[in-house]
């Protein structure tokens, strides 16, 4: 565990002070690799990538980025620390056009804008062919291709990725999470939560369990695909997750 | 002294009166959250709707039923009840953006109506011919007066009982549960639109019997006693008393009156000739910065302790809010 | 039966000048500013005195522009009123508006603008005077522009609407063409997506008070170039602006500005069945059609 590009120490977090959801939980990623969150409902996966986006706020404890504190960032300054996240849903513009979508996020990129605009639709050959086209106009797909183009946008070393493959088509979920692992090859790390446990885990490098705002078991991916603790639970036999 | 105390019968008997719609709002806003754009509305609804139903027949406009009085009264409570619901079905399931505003537009619409339409209102004129009940039996002097203030005295204790009553109910903490959290309340199997709704008809019948009460008193009404400003007065009243809290609502009503009746006499009386014709403005800025001040700094109102002493059951809830 | 569609037309880019602002300030902060035609009349003020300095500083200023009684000081006065009214807006978001947000509680919010209009009405009637003023006193006829049907337009009233057609569509270039226009869009549709798109939403409420405020005071100096200004002005526009942005849905900008010409068309082809004293009623008449037929309004979104 020598390159860490994001920590989280014993986060503590939530709505309200009174009701944290985070109660301590703490997680590591790796520089270019997946590292995925999973846990039932309610674990507060979710609220923890918010919180490190400083969409939650954090009570206690500690966000490091490559060693330097970036707790509670206000989240419209994330990008300046190389930080990106993606929404689980409504995570595009559906009223602007597919072009207006990057260009918004590429605003700031100054001579560099087209440069970079062309590079993102040579990544995404079906966003270019679009690209006049209402984003609402998109299939969950493609708009999860979008949302995962408009975080790249602002050149992020990390990537939190909130149930990405929520509500597509197994085909669908298959290729968002499979480019989503190509980023890595960017140098790009990636947070990912998680319910579609069993493709998760496949391509991750590390995962984190959480239960009831606390860290449960952690490891390799591949260690965890074969622990039959956590095959019994999520990987199908009991079904604590929601599907 | 007799002109002293009948100065005095006749400003508690308005502030009276003005305290049940105050009472009324207060239902609406502070306990459901409902925010009513055009509490004169529903007070002109009532004050019109008993003297159409209760007067005596008039060539000039609609009217002339000569109804027995308590049932003129209730006639035009429901005709601010009916009002309500109208406003309140096509708007309370939506932002609640669109109940103020459409509030705000039946204020305005109404008072435009009975101004123009003098077959019904009697227009700008304003509508007459109302006989004060058992006016027959106790004139029109002192003792009508003081009657007359014993009974909106009893209804006023009379309202505010009901709805102390309604609040403790289990419809009352529905009211509330609802305003602190909608989605939580709806998961419990409740429809949060149907009980906001019957709140808003509830606090408009209040409102409607205030105006009833009003237009008695003084056996005539016109347009330019439901000017838009009588809703800002209304809402100063609940403001300064707190929100939520009845009997801060009632204070909250007599001391506005009074800081009202007291500026206007001293602006009309001091004001040098030339500003005169501003009183009113002057009036208006006071009551705005009366409305924005507590706002600012007195969001809970002068007598918001009141509440905990009284209602001891519910003082964490209270706090919670606050 | 065309005079009243024409009047519509001239009345109605008035009003979806005031509800352009009026429905982005709306949604973004979720509640119903019934301060807003308020700006109207702080604008309408605001180019009066403005007219009456330049006149003073240069009096070739004072001279007339083609057919119209608009002066070419009063030109120069509706550039500076736009920016001040704008600063106006913003200073009452800081004075009253953003600390009642603070405290939560989006109710309060619509008290507070309530209190907030009387204060700005009472305080133009106190420094104007409750009579009614003009800028210009000169007698500028009407033109008829056909006998039959008999259709009477004055110069004033053109130069109004291809103004406010002007300004609506360089805000439309805007929106739709420039990055500052998308996050103006993004906003409404997402606030917290465009916030983690890297938008300061902060700086975006500012930026949207100056919009707004500059587009009421060119609506509130049209309105006392081709009718009149009094300090009710606001008051009088408050409900037809109110009425423009339900008819385009909450929110939606060019939904405001088709429903501010919607609006003062029906409010004027009313007035052929209905007499004039009942125009007033007319927008609640409309916004009550609007909740029974479609509450959403010609582009809004469901929402509660």
């Amino acid at each position: 565990m020598s390159d860490i590009a994001i920590e989280a120490r014993n986060i503590v977090a939530g709505y309200v002070p009174e009701l944290p959801i985070l109660k301590r939980v703490s997680m590591q990623a790796e520089t270019a690799k997946v590292t995925v969150i999973i846990g039932p409902n309610g674990a507060g996966k979710s609220t923890l990538i918010k919180a490190i986006a400083g969409l939650v706020k954090v009570t206690s404890g500690q966000v490091l980025l490559k060693g330097e504190d970036v707790t509670n960032p206000r989240p419209d300054q994330m990008g300046g620390y190389g930080l990106a996240y993606v929404p689980q849903s409504d995570n595009i513009f559906r009223s602007l056009t597919i072009r207006q979508n990057l260009d918004l996020l590429l605003r700031n990129a100054g001579a560099e804008r087209s440069s970079r605009l062309n590079a993102l639709f040579e990544q995404f050959p079906p966003l270019a062919d679009k690209q006049h086209q209402k984003a609402g106009s998109l299939s969950g797909g493609q708009r999860q291709f979008l949302a995962v183009a408009m975080a790249l946008a602002v050149n992020p070393s990390v990537i939190l990725m909130d149930e990405p493959s929520a509500g597509l088509s197994p085909k669908a979920a298959q290729e968002v999470l499979e480019h989503a692992r190509q980023l890595t090859a960017q140098g790009v790390s990636i947070i990912l939560v998680e319910q579609n446990v069993k493709q998760a885990l496949r391509l991750a490098d590390h995962c984190y369990i959480l239960a009831d705002g606390r860290n449960q078991i952690d490891g390799p991916a591949e260690d965890l695909l074969g622990d039959p603790v956590v095959a019994q639970i999520y990987l199908g036999g009991k079904r604590v997750a929601a599907p | 002294m007799i002109g002293l105390i009948s100065y005095l019968i006749f400003f508690t008997t308005v502030a009276a009166i003005l305290s049940i719609a105050v009472l009324g709002l207060n239902l609406q806003w502070g306990n459901s959250g409902l925010f009513n754009g055009g509490v004169v509305a529903f007070f002109g609804a009532g004050a019109y709707g008993t003297l159409i139903l209760g007067g005596t027949a008039q060539s000039a406009h609609l009217g002339g039923f000569e109804l027995f009085y308590p049932l003129a009264l209730i006639g035009g409570m429901m005709c601010a009840g009916l009002m309500a619901w109208v406003v309140g079905k096509l708007t309370i399931r939506l932002r609640h953006d669109y109940l103020a505003i459409a509030t705000f537009g039946v204020a305005v619409a109404f008072e435009n109506l009975m101004r123009n339409a003098e077959g019904l209102s009697g227009g700008a004129q304003g509508l007459r011919g109302f006989e004060r009940p058992l006016h027959a039996w106790l004139g029109d002097g002192f003792t009508y007066n003081a009657i007359f203030l014993v009974f909106v005295l009893i209804l006023l204790i009379a309202t505010y009982r009901f709805l102390e009553l309604l609040i403790r109910s289990p419809y009352g903490r529905l009211l509330r549960a609802i305003r602190e959290d909608e989605t939580a309340a709806q998961s419990l199997g409740k429809d949060p639109a149907k009980i906001r709704l019957a709140s808003l008809i509830i606090g408009s019948v209040i409102m409607g019997l205030s105006g009833g009460l009003y237009a008695t008193f003084y056996a005539f009404i016109s347009p330019q006693d439901i000017l838009p400003i009588l809703t800002f007065q209304i809402w100063a009243m609940l403001i300064v008393g707190g929100a939520g809290n009845n009997k801060g609502a009632v204070a909250g009503a007599f001391l506005i009156w009074a800081a009202w009746t007291a500026s206007g006499w001293g602006l009309s009386r001091f004001a040098p000739l030339e500003m005169q014709l501003y009183t009113g403005s002057i009036q208006f800025i006071l009551i705005g910065l009366v409305i924005v001040g507590m706002l600012l700094w007195r969001p809970q109102g002068l007598f918001p302790e009141k509440l905990v002493i009284s209602q001891s059951g519910r003082a964490k809830h209270v706090k919670n809010r606050e | 039966m065309i005079q009243h569609l024409v009047d519509g037309i001239l009345v109605g880019s008035i009003l979806s000048l005031g509800a352009i602002g009026l429905t982005m300030a709306m949604h973004m902060l979720r509640f119903a500013n019934f301060s807003h035609a308020e700006l109207l009349s702080i604008g309408a003020y605001c180019a009066l005195v403005f007219d009456g300095v330049f006149k003073a500083v240069y009096t070739p200023l004072g001279d007339v522009i083609g057919p119209l009684s608009l002066t070419w000081a009063l030109s120069l006065a509706i550039v500076i009123s736009m920016a001040i009214t704008g600063g106006s807006a913003i200073l009452i978001d800081r004075l009253v508006f953003a600390r009642v947000r603070a405290k939560g509680g989006e109710l309060s919010m619509v008290f507070a603008s309530f209190g907030v209009a009387m204060i700005i009405r009472n305080v133009l009637g106190l420094t104007f005077g409750l009579k009614v003023q003009l800028y210009s006193q000169d007698i500028v006829f009407a033109m008829v522009l056909s006998r039959d049907p008999f259709l009477l337009v004055k110069p004033d009233q053109i130069f109004s609407l291809v103004a406010a057609l002007i300004i609506m569509f360089a805000f439309h270039l805007v929106l739709s063409r420039t990055t500052f226009g998308y996050s103006l869009r993004a906003v409404a549709e997402n606030p917290q997506l465009a916030q983690v798109s890297g938008i300061n939403l902060n700086r975006m409420i500012t930026l949207i008070w100056i919009i707004g405020g500059g587009l009421a005071a060119a609506a509130g100096v049209f309105y006392g170039l081709t009718n009149q200004i009094n300090p009710v002005l606001g008051r009088d526009l408050l409900l037809p602006i109110f009425a423009a942005t339900i008819v385009g849905g909450i929110g939606s900008i060019y939904g405001a500005a088709l429903g501010g010409f919607l609006v003062g068309i029906a409010s004027n082809l009313a007035l052929l069945i209905l007499p004039s004293g009942y125009s007033p009623a007319m927008p609640f008449l409309i916004i009550l059609a609007v909740l029974i037929i479609r509450p959403t309004g010609l582009f809004g979104e469901e929402r509660q």
